[in-house]
């Protein structure tokens, strides 16, 4: 998937940075994002509509949102 | 979104952190603090405790959301550093151990039991109303005040980073958290990271 053309916003998470606290997990409205193995947040493209909230929730600020093209 | 028990367990923690004020034998009731987490990362492999189950976390999340008590600003980069993060769970565990000598010198007899709690590792507080007998040997109510001591300095802690940063900034350097992140690593892999790697 390419990044910044203008088709579609997702959430991109930093994972070398994640702390696999969980914190976007509980606001994701779309339930798009599972931690995995207890390492990082994954967030499924499929499902994210690209609202922003774990992004603002994150207490690392690892999580960025992205503009894709689909 | 619906509620379910386990998000109720800011209570919990808000109960242990009064108790502590009238009785500081409560204190080892946290405990399970410690080794639910460690249990589930060893025998799951999973950060379940932090994700679901964590109360500290929830009462953050809680009085900097919902109550406002949070600037909501980025967590500065240095305090996310594997080099902060791993730094401090080393000088937590040496801190912690330090806590286990004293509390063996008094079980020893060689030192009297200090009705004190320690604040931020440095700040000692008297503490003598909440301990009201001699039921107990001397070293297990030096673990309570010791443990108790790591509890609160922990929260004020959170509390602090919380007004400033984000509500649950504190999850960022918690040292259980880098704990069971690094036993879920070392127990399922960096397999993960490289099937990730173009997310």
């Amino acid at each position: 998937m390419e990044r910044k053309k203008k088709n579609g916003r997702k959430a991109f998470v930093d994972k070398r940075s994640c702390v696999a606290c969980g914190c976007c997990v509980k606001v994701c409205p779309m339930n798009a994002i599972v931690i995995q193995k207890g390492i990082m947040a994954k967030v499924d493209l499929e499902k994210c509509i690209g609202c922003g909230k774990c992004a603002k929730e994150c207490p690392a600020s690892v999580i960025e949102i992205c503009e894709v093209a689909e | 979104m619906k509620r379910r028990w386990y998000d109720y367990l800011w209570v919990l923690s808000l109960i242990y952190l009064a108790l502590g004020f009238f009785n500081i034998l409560f204190a080892w009731l946290g405990l399970i603090c410690f080794f639910v987490p460690l249990l589930i990362a060893i025998g799951a492999g999973s950060k379940a405790y932090c994700n679901r189950y964590c109360g500290r976390g929830q009462l953050l999340g809680l009085l900097g959301g919902r109550f406002g008590l949070s600037r909501k600003r980025d967590v500065p980069k240095w305090l996310k550093s594997k080099w902060f993060r791993y730094g401090f769970l080393i000088f937590f565990f040496v801190m912690f151990f330090q806590m286990l000598w004293n509390t063996y010198l008094v079980f020893e007899g060689t030192e009297n039991l200090k009705q004190a709690i320690t604040l931020f590792w440095t700040f000692k507080l008297p503490w003598n109303w909440a301990y009201h007998g001699n039921l107990v040997p001397p070293g297990v109510v030096q673990f309570a005040f010791g443990f108790y001591s790591i509890m609160l300095t922990s929260t004020l802690l959170g509390m602090i980073t919380m007004i400033f940063f984000k509500p649950r900034s504190w999850c960022v350097y918690c040292p259980m958290g880098t704990m069971t992140q690094l036993i879920c690593k070392a127990r399922n892999g960096k397999r993960e990271l490289s099937e990730q790697e173009g997310y």
